[in-house]
């Protein structure tokens, strides 16, 4: 039996994972407590705004997006299969599409900054 | 001595007789329990009691031996370690699902006995020694490694829950799989090769989506879902050596 190339598909889901349990919260938490108009002095726009020009700081944040929808894809695509939808191909086509847009969309964004 | 709290249980039991039957029912049966009895008990109970062609497998009566697994309320466990004060009103006991049915609650384990021989659960020597040369040693360090996979009893209580073995049987599944991690993961052992050929495949551990149902259900806290992501992590170092370094395929 041949082996799979899973491993291509599983690699950034396992990435993404861990990007996700670590970082995920704290923003969801930051982005909660601007919302309500608490931002702490270390995130005010300019500062994120210059770390966002930055080359480094536009790498950092493209993995963490990127990485993110990748993983959140696959995470779906495996509670797809999970719940018996067996259309995996399909399943797998669309969600993973819709990863590479938002990564590209957030590429683009990052970009014109 | 106080004398024993006693209990009417009720006890819903699948039963069917393939060769007599077309489709498996429910039979109720009333019981007097002693309070502190297990599932297995109150089975023999009636067996010995009320209906001697119940039939199931039990042996040691003490989570060892892994023949009594069955669905009680829906759940795989062991009959031996299923506390009856758990329960509260009818408690239903069904054949282990995923599995064909024998008969009653005896089911056929074929499936996984075949599955458990593929991925060769023995140490395969990484070095063949004579015997003047003494034993193979091992530090605890590296008993420690695989100690944990190596308490699997064989009572298959994984594949009844692991939904993706119930969709997808040709899945080589929990048990199997974390046997051959153990058997990965020993300092004896070379065999890790030959093992990838039925491991790293679509229907060894990447058929797995870690829903995690195998490590909750396992009574003797293997952590079959741990050793599955493990190997993947190894599975997928492999590929990459395999597809993407030069010279790396093997």
């Amino acid at each position: 039996m041949a082996k799979s190339h899973k491993p291509v598909v599983w690699f950034p889901f396992a990435a993404g994972g861990t990007v996700i349990a670590f970082c995920i919260p704290v923003i969801v938490l930051l982005t909660f407590l601007a919302a309500l108009g608490h931002v702490p002095a270390g995130l005010s726009y300019d500062k994120m705004h210059s770390f966002a020009v930055s080359v480094l700081g536009k790498l950092i944040i493209f993995g963490v997006v990127a990485l993110s929808l990748w993983s959140s894809a696959h995470r779906l695509r495996c509670t797809c299969y999970d719940f018996g939808l067996r259309a995996d191909t399909l399943a797998a086509a669309v969600l993973y599409v819709a990863a590479i847009i938002g990564s590209v969309a957030s590429a683009v964004f990052l970009l014109r900054i | 001595m106080t004398p024993l709290k006693e209990r009417l249980v009720q006890l819903e039991v699948l039963r069917y007789y393939p060769d007599t039957d077309t489709e498996a029912h429910f039979q109720t049966y009333e019981v007097v329990c002693q309070e502190e009895w297990v599932v297995l008990d109150a089975l023999n109970k009636i067996k010995a009691d009320i209906d001697p062609t119940l039939n199931y497998r039990w042996s040691c009566h003490m989570a060892v031996c892994g023949s009594c697994g069955m669905m009680i309320n829906g759940e795989p466990k062991l009959s031996c370690h299923a506390f009856l004060r758990e329960y509260e009103g009818v408690i239903r006991v069904e054949p282990l699902a995923h599995f064909p049915v024998e008969r009653d609650l005896v089911t056929a384990p074929d499936d996984f006995m075949e599955k458990l021989k593929r991925v060769k659960p023995y140490v395969i020597p990484k070095e063949i020694k004579p015997i003047s040369e003494g034993e193979y040693k091992q530090t605890p360090a590296q008993l420690m490694k695989f100690r944990q996979y190596s308490m699997c009893i064989n009572c298959m209580l994984c594949y009844a829950a692991c939904p993706q073995y119930g969709l997808t049987p040709s899945f080589i599944g929990p048990a199997a799989l974390t046997l051959a991690h153990r058997y990965n993961q020993d300092s004896r052992d070379g065999g890790r090769k030959e093992r990838q050929e039925v491991v790293a495949t679509h229907e060894g551990v990447w058929e797995c989506t870690f829903v995690g149902a195998c490590s909750e259900v396992c009574p003797a806290h293997v952590d079959p879902a741990s050793a599955l992501q493990q190997m993947k992590i190894t599975s997928s170092i492999d590929w990459i050596v395999e597809h993407l370094i030069p010279g790396g395929k093997s």
